[in-house]
């Protein structure tokens, strides 16, 4: 297949950028967006230009790290799924094919379409644990969680925190990804003793990292490779009111 | 990253608790309105006699005031969030995202202010003209704000713009009503199940009940 690309090419954090075009022959319908990512960067290498500069990790659509803006779509045409994971077989000869980086206030470009996704880490760090050392894993039978807790506490720790809710959120916010930690912590004993005041401490994070407000439009859950629910938005709401009253 | 007075949940509180009331509201008006229908001589006496009732009930005037703050609260919260969230979004050269979210949704803003301008027309002619213009008098001595009613809608392009109005409004209130529910927290799948189908009911039945006013006025007086 022949690929025509439009890459977003940006030097550094404060430089300016502009979409590059790049031609592509001989592309294969089986390779993943990323294989054909680098097949672009070992071209640009060998005639002497910068490679273009991409997150990318496991490339088994599990660990979060990769993320891109293709054809204006959050990890591309696919829902609920990774760029890792998006093949050029989603794609036709002859195509072009806009890249961008996730862009937010919240995450600044590093170089190309890097980002900085530091700000989860912080909004983490706010409260997205629990403060007591639990020790070893004990035995699973003998913890009084029930089955359906358990696989629901579960689906929300399920956020492999790849920023997708943000990049197609059209307020850049990240209560998808907040509210997945608090829920997650806040359905298990483990996590109730300190899920209002968790609440409180990660929404003034989320705040505080230049993230927009939630409209509630649900197209993060569309677009979030885990299907993550938005109903984690809501409990993270509650979890949020409880808080401000009780505390 | 200055610290804001309020965050960015709080906000939305407001804009869920003033809506739902805004919804409330709603639901009163449209039930009053519904002696509009009724065979003509009947409607002048019941509607304006309801007018006059609402008016002179203190209870009622205390419910108006938090009425007149709601709108206000809810559309100065809402620019506020708007700006907000222009200022903290991402810009794409390319951007193809409305695929995955409902129009409405994602223009609430909009549609708001649609709502916004028919308010000020509505007030103007039917709530100023009823506080502060002079009303003919009916049989029974009330101000007659039924024939006032009647007369607004003599004319097709204020009808249209009534209905055009009314759907504004339906679709402002398919996202906001399951929107507010979700930012107040209720998250139990069944109850957000239900919320959902109720929500949709409820828009249909204030857009539809709303827009066939003016113009069963029109079609059957003019």
């Amino acid at each position: 297949m022949k690929i025509f690309l439009k890459i977003w090419r940006q030097k550094d954090a404060k430089s300016n950028g502009k979409l590059v075009d790049y031609e592509m022959d001989n592309v294969i319908p089986h390779m993943s967006f990323l294989e054909m990512m680098d097949t672009l960067n070992e071209k640009l290498v060998l005639s002497g230009e910068h490679p273009v500069e991409f997150d990318h990790d496991c490339r088994e659509g599990i660990c979060g790290q990769c993320g891109m803006m293709i054809n204006g779509r959050a990890h591309g045409p696919l829902k609920n799924t990774t760029t890792c994971q998006l093949h050029m077989r989603s794609f036709k000869d002859g195509d072009t094919i806009y890249i961008e980086p996730f862009r937010a206030e919240g995450f600044p470009i590093k170089r190309d379409l890097k980002v900085d996704r530091s700000a989860f880490d912080r909004i983490i760090g706010a409260g997205g644990f629990v403060s007591v050392n639990t020790g070893q894993a004990p035995e699973a039978n003998s913890i009084p969680v029930t089955h359906e807790i358990a696989e629901s506490a579960f689906d929300s720790a399920a956020c492999i925190g790849c920023g997708a809710c943000v990049a197609t959120c059209k307020n850049s916010s990240a209560a998808l990804f907040t509210s997945a930690k608090i829920s997650h912590l806040a359905k298990l004993p483990q996590g109730q003793q300190e899920a209002r005041k968790r609440a409180l401490t990660m929404v003034a994070q989320m705040d505080a990292e230049d993230f927009g407000h939630c409209s509630n439009t649900e197209a993060c859950e569309v677009e979030c490779p885990q299907g993550i629910s938005v109903l984690n938005i809501a409990r993270m709401n509650w979890e949020f009111l409880k808080g401000n009253v009780l505390k | 990253m200055k610290k804001e007075t309020l965050s960015t949940l709080s906000r939305k509180y407001l804009m869920a608790l003033t809506g739902l009331f805004l919804c409330f509201f709603l639901v009163i008006h449209l039930a009053g309105n519904f002696q509009l229908f009724l065979p003509e001589a009947q409607a002048r006496e019941s509607f304006n006699g309801y007018s006059k009732l609402l008016s002179g009930n203190i209870f009622i005037k205390a419910v108006s005031y938090i009425l007149y703050a709601s709108i206000i609260i809810h559309s100065i919260d809402a620019l506020v969030i708007t700006l907000f969230n222009r200022k903290k979004a991402g810009k794409y050269e390319y951007d193809k995202r409305g695929a995955v979210s409902k129009w409405y949704s994602r223009n609430m803003g909009i549609l708001g202010t649609v709502i916004l301008i028919f308010l000020v027309f509505h007030f103007k002619d039917f709530w100023y003209q009823y506080k502060f213009g002079s009303l003919p008098v009916d049989a029974a001595g009330n101000k007659d704000l039924y024939e006032i009613v009647i007369r607004a809608y003599g004319d097709l392009w204020y009808v249209l713009f009534y209905v055009l109005a009314m759907f504004a409004l339906g679709y402002h209130l398919l996202h906001g009503f399951y929107s507010a529910a979700r930012t107040i927290g209720v998250y139990h799948p069944r109850y957000v199940a239900f919320i959902r189908v109720f929500g949709t009911w409820y828009s249909y039945i204030i857009t539809f009940g709303f827009a066939a006013i003016p113009l069963y006025i029109y079609f059957t007086h003019y």
